[in-house]
C-alpha cells in the first residue's frame, strides 16, 4: 500500500432528489501510484467529476458521498474535519478545471491570485510570495512573466489562463494534482503545449495525477492507467496498453472502435462503429450490469446479480462476466447492437 | 480552382467579412476584424468539404456568409449557379429553401418551450408549404429519417440526450429538402460513441439524398473521416486546399503539418514526432503582415513578412499558400 500516494474504495456517491435518487458514484474503486498518472475516461454523466470532487470531498448539495474509503497518502481523508480538509486542498491535493476563467478571479491580477495562495498555504511573506509566484509562472513558460504576472484574466489568451491555472496547482508543491478535462477547452496546437508541459512538470514536481478526459488520444498519450467509467461505475481498469490493446469490457471495446482515426490510406465512406442506444438514467439504473441494453454481448445472466470487478490479469479488471470472450466476433449474442451494422438512423 | 462547372455547387470567390473591433476594449474606433478575408474555394455537388482550423479562424463566419446569413463584405457567393449577392431578398428566400445549416449545439440551437414537431415543422411553416396534415406527415417521415420515432413529435427538447437533440436539428435542417447544408461543429459536443452514431447518420443522409456538406470542425479525424475534400483556415485565410487523403498523408503548409501533428493519437505506442509552434494565435484585428502564419512558423523568413502568399496548385487538385514549401510558376 504504501506506494499508493491514493487509494479509493467503495466510494459512492447519491443525490436525493425530487424525483428520486441519483446513484453519480457506486462503489467506485482505485489506486494511484506514486509519480503515476491515472486517467478516469467515460462519457459525460458517467461520474467522472462527482468522483474527482469526493477526493476533494467537495460534492455539491444535495450530493452526499454515503459510503467509501479515500486513503492519501495514508490518511483517511474521510476521518479529516472540515479545517483539515482546508489546509489539504491546494497544498497536498491540487485540481485544475476546465474553463479557466471560472476558477480564475476576473477582478484581481493573476499574479495576485498565485501569490495569495502561496502566502494562505505557505505562511510566507508577501515580497517572497511574489518571487515564487514569477517564478512558478516561468516554469509554466508565461513568456515575461514577471510582466504577465499583473495582467488581468481576460487579458491572456486560453491557453495562458489554463498556464496560470497550472503555475497556481503547482505553487504549493502538492502530491497530486487532480486534472478535470484540463486542455478541452483549448485548440489542439495549445493544448499539444500543455500536455507536453504537464508531463515534463510532473516529473520534476515528482507529481501523481488523477487525470480526467474523454479523450482517448490524450489518455494514450498521458495515461499510465486508466479506468473507464460508465453510469457511475469503473466497468473497466488496467495499464494503458491492456486497455487499448485488450479492452476486456465490451463498453470500453465499443468506446475505442467509436473514435474516427487518422487513417493511412482513406478508407473513405467506411461506417463507424457506434454503440446503439443510450446510457440509462442514475435514477433508475437496471438491476445487475448497467450496459446489459446495449452489449452485443449480453446473456441472461448479466441482469440478474451485480457484477464484481473480474481479473482478467494483474492489474487489469472488468466488471463483465463475459470479460474472457470480449472481441470475439463468435461470442456475440446481439450482434445488430454496433452502428455498423445498421443502415440510417436506427 | 474548379476543374468542372456543372459539379460545382457552391463557389466562393474572393470572400471578406470583416467585423467592427470592439471599440471601447481597445479604444481604436476604426479596427476591424479581419474574419475572413479574401478566401475562395469550391464545393461540388454531392460532397463533403471540410473546413479545419483554430478557434477563431473564420470557420463559423464563412459558413454563415456563404448562407447570407450575415452579409459579406466583400467576394461572391454562387449557387447552383446563381450570383447570392445578386438576388432580390424573394430570390435569396426561395433560395434559403435549399441551404440550410446545422449547429454544433444541440442544447441551446432548439427551443426548449416548443415540441420536438413543431420545432421539425417549423421551417414548412415559414414556407408555407404543404397543408396542416402533409407537414404532420412529414414530421414523422424525418423523425423516422433521423432514427427517432413518430411518439417523439409530442415531447420536448429537454427529454432527449444530445445525440438525440442532434438528431432533432437534423430533421430540421432536412424539412425542406435542401441540396446544401452547412454543419457547423455538429458533432463537437458530443460524447465519442455518440459522435460516431451522428456521423455515421450524416453519411447514410447525404447518400439516400444527395446531400452536399460544408463540415466545419476543429476535429480533424472527423473531418478526414467524413470529407472528400478539406480546406485548412488560418486566420481569417485558406493555406491549403486538397483531396482528403492528400491532406492527411500529404500536407505541405507548415501549419496543416504542426496541426496534424498535434493531434493526440489513440494508441499508446504510437510514435509521436510533435512539430511545436511557437508562440500564441495572433488576433484577426491586427493580423501580421505578409503570411498570417509567419509569427509562429518554424519555416519562416524575411521575405514572409512583404507579400501575401497566394495558393499554388502544387499537383493536381492540391493548393498551397506558402511561399517556402510553394514558390509560385513552381508547378
Ligand atoms: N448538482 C447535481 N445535482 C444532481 N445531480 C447531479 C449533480 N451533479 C452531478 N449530478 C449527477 O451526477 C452524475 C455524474 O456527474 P459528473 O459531473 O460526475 O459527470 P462527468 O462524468 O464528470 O460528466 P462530464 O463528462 O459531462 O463532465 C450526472 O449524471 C448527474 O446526473
Ligand atoms: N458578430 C461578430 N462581431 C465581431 N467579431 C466577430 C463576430 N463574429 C465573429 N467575430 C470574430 O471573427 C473571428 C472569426 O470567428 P468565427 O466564429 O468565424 O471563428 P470559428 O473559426 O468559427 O471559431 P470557433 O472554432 O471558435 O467556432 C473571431 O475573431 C471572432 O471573434
Ligand atoms: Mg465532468
Ligand atoms: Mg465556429
Amino acid at each position: 500500500m504504501e506506494d499508493n500516494i491514493l487509494t479509493v474504495k467503495g466510494l459512492s456517491v447519491e443525490f436525493r432528489m425530487r424525483a428520486g435518487v441519483v446513484k453519480a458514484a457506486s462503489d467506485v474503486g482505485f489506486d494511484i501510484e506514486r509519480g503515476a498518472t491515472l486517467a478516469l475516461v467515460g462519457e459525460s454523466g458517467s461520474g467522472k467529476s462527482i468522483t474527482s470532487l469526493s477526493i476533494m470531498r467537495l460534492v455539491p448539495p444535495p450530493g452526499e458521498i454515503v459510503s467509501g474509503e479515500i486513503l492519501f497518502n495514508g490518511r483517511d481523508l474521510m476521518k479529516l474535519d472540515s479545517e483539515e480538509m482546508r489546509r489539504l486542498r491546494g497544498s497536498e491535493i491540487a485540481m485544475i478545471f476546465q474553463d479557466p476563467m471560472t476558477s480564475l478571479n476576473p477582478v484581481y491580477t493573476v499574479g495576485d491570485q498565485i501569490a495569495e495562495a502561496i502566502e494562505l498555504h505557505e505562511r510566507l511573506p508577501r515580497s517572497a510570495a511574489w518571487a515564487r509566484t514569477v517564478e512558478m509562472m516561468e516554469r509554466v513558460r508565461i513568456p515575461d512573466a514577471a510582466r504577465r504576472a499583473k495582467d488581468y484574466p481576460y487579458q491572456l489568451s486560453g491557453g495562458m489562463r489554463q498556464r496560470v491555472m497550472i503555475a497556481m496547482a503547482l505553487s504549493c508543491n502538492p502530491r497530486l494534482l487532480i486534472a478535470d478535462e484540463p486542455t478541452t477547452a483549448l485548440d489542439v496546437t495549445i493544448q499539444a503545449e500543455i500536455l507536453e508541459l504537464m508531463r515534463g512538470l510532473k516529473d520534476d514536481f515528482d507529481l501523481s495525477m488523477l487525470l480526467i478526459t474523454h479523450d482517448l488520444g490524450v489518455v494514450a498519450e498521458t495515461a499510465d492507467r486508466v479506468a473507464v467509467m460508465y453510469a457511475g461505475r469503473i466497468v473497466e481498469q488496467g495499464g494503458v496498453r491492456d486497455i487499448f490493446h485488450n479492452p476486456s469490457h465490451p463498453y470500453t471495446e465499443g468506446l475505442l472502435r467509436s473514435v474516427p482515426r487518422l487513417t493511412e490510406e482513406g478508407m473513405k465512406r467506411r461506417r463507424l462503429d457506434t454503440i446503439e442506444g443510450t446510457v440509462p438514467s442514475l435514477l433508475d439504473l437496471p438491476r445487475g450490469c448497467a450496459f446489459a441494453p446495449r452489449c452485443q454481448y449480453e446473456i441472461a445472466e448479466c441482469t440478474q446479480r451485480d457484477i464484481p470487478m473480474i481479473t482478467v490479469n494483474g492489474g487489469h479488471g472488468s466488471r463483465c462476466i463475459r470479460a474472457d470472450v470480449v472481441g470475439d466476433e463468435a461470442a456475440k449474442t446481439h450482434p445488430e447492437r454496433s452502428g455498423r451494422a445498421q443502415t440510417a438512423g436506427i | 480552382m474548379t476543374a468542372n462547372e456543372n459539379g460545382t455547387l457552391v463557389e466562393v470567390r474572393g470572400l471578406k467579412k470583416y467585423f467592427p473591433a470592439g471599440a471601447a476594449l481597445f479604444g481604436v474606433g476604426s479596427d476591424e476584424v479581419k474574419a475572413v478575408d479574401d478566401i475562395s474555394f469550391s464545393v461540388r455537388r454531392g460532397e463533403t468539404f471540410g473546413l479545419v482550423g483554430e478557434s477563431g479562424c473564420g470557420k463559423s463566419t464563412t459558413g454563415r456568409c456563404i448562407l447570407r446569413l450575415i452579409e459579406p463584405t466583400a467576394g461572391r457567393v454562387i449557387f447552383d449557379g446563381q450570383d447570392l449577392g445578386a438576388l432580390g431578398s424573394a430570390g435569396l428566400r426561395r433560395l434559403r429553401r435549399d441551404m440550410q445549416i446545422i449547429f454544433q449545439d444541440p442544447f441551446s440551437s432548439l427551443n426548449p418551450r416548443m415540441k420536438v414537431g413543431r420545432i421539425i415543422e417549423e421551417p414548412l411553416v415559414i414556407h408555407r408549404t404543404g397543408t396542416k396534415q402533409k407537414r404532420r406527415d412529414r414530421v414523422v417521415e424525418l423523425l423516422k429519417l433521423v432514427g427517432l420515432e413518430a411518439g417523439h413529435a409530442g415531447r420536448y427538447p429537454h427529454e432527449f440526450s444530445g445525440g438525440q437533440r442532434q438528431r432533432i436539428g437534423i430533421a430540421r435542417a432536412l424539412a425542406l429538402n435542401p441540396k446544401f447544408i452547412v454543419c457547423d461543429e455538429p458533432v463537437s459536443s458530443l460524447d465519442v460513441s455518440v459522435q460516431a452514431q451522428v456521423v455515421n447518420l450524416l453519411q447514410d443522409l447525404q447518400e439516400q439524398l444527395g446531400l452536399t456538406y460544408l463540415f466545419i470542425s476543429h476535429g480533424l479525424s472527423v473531418v478526414e473521416h467524413i470529407s472528400t475534400r478539406v480546406g485548412i483556415m488560418y486566420l481569417g485565410k485558406l493555406v491549403e486546399v486538397a483531396r482528403s487523403q492528400d491532406i492527411f498523408n500529404d500536407a505541405q503548409h507548415p501549419y496543416t503539418r504542426a496541426l496534424l501533428s498535434a493531434i493526440p493519437v489513440p494508441d499508446p505506442d504510437a510514435r509521436r514526432k510533435r512539430l511545436a509552434l511557437a508562440g500564441d494565435i495572433p488576433t484577426a484585428i491586427n493580423p501580421p503582415s505578409g503570411c498570417r502564419f509567419r509569427t509562429r512558423c518554424p519555416l519562416a523568413e524575411p521575405r514572409c513578412a512583404e507579400t501575401e502568399p497566394q495558393m499554388v496548385e502544387v499537383k493536381p487538385g492540391h493548393f498551397v499558400a506558402c511561399m517556402v514549401v510553394a514558390p509560385e510558376g513552381k508547378k
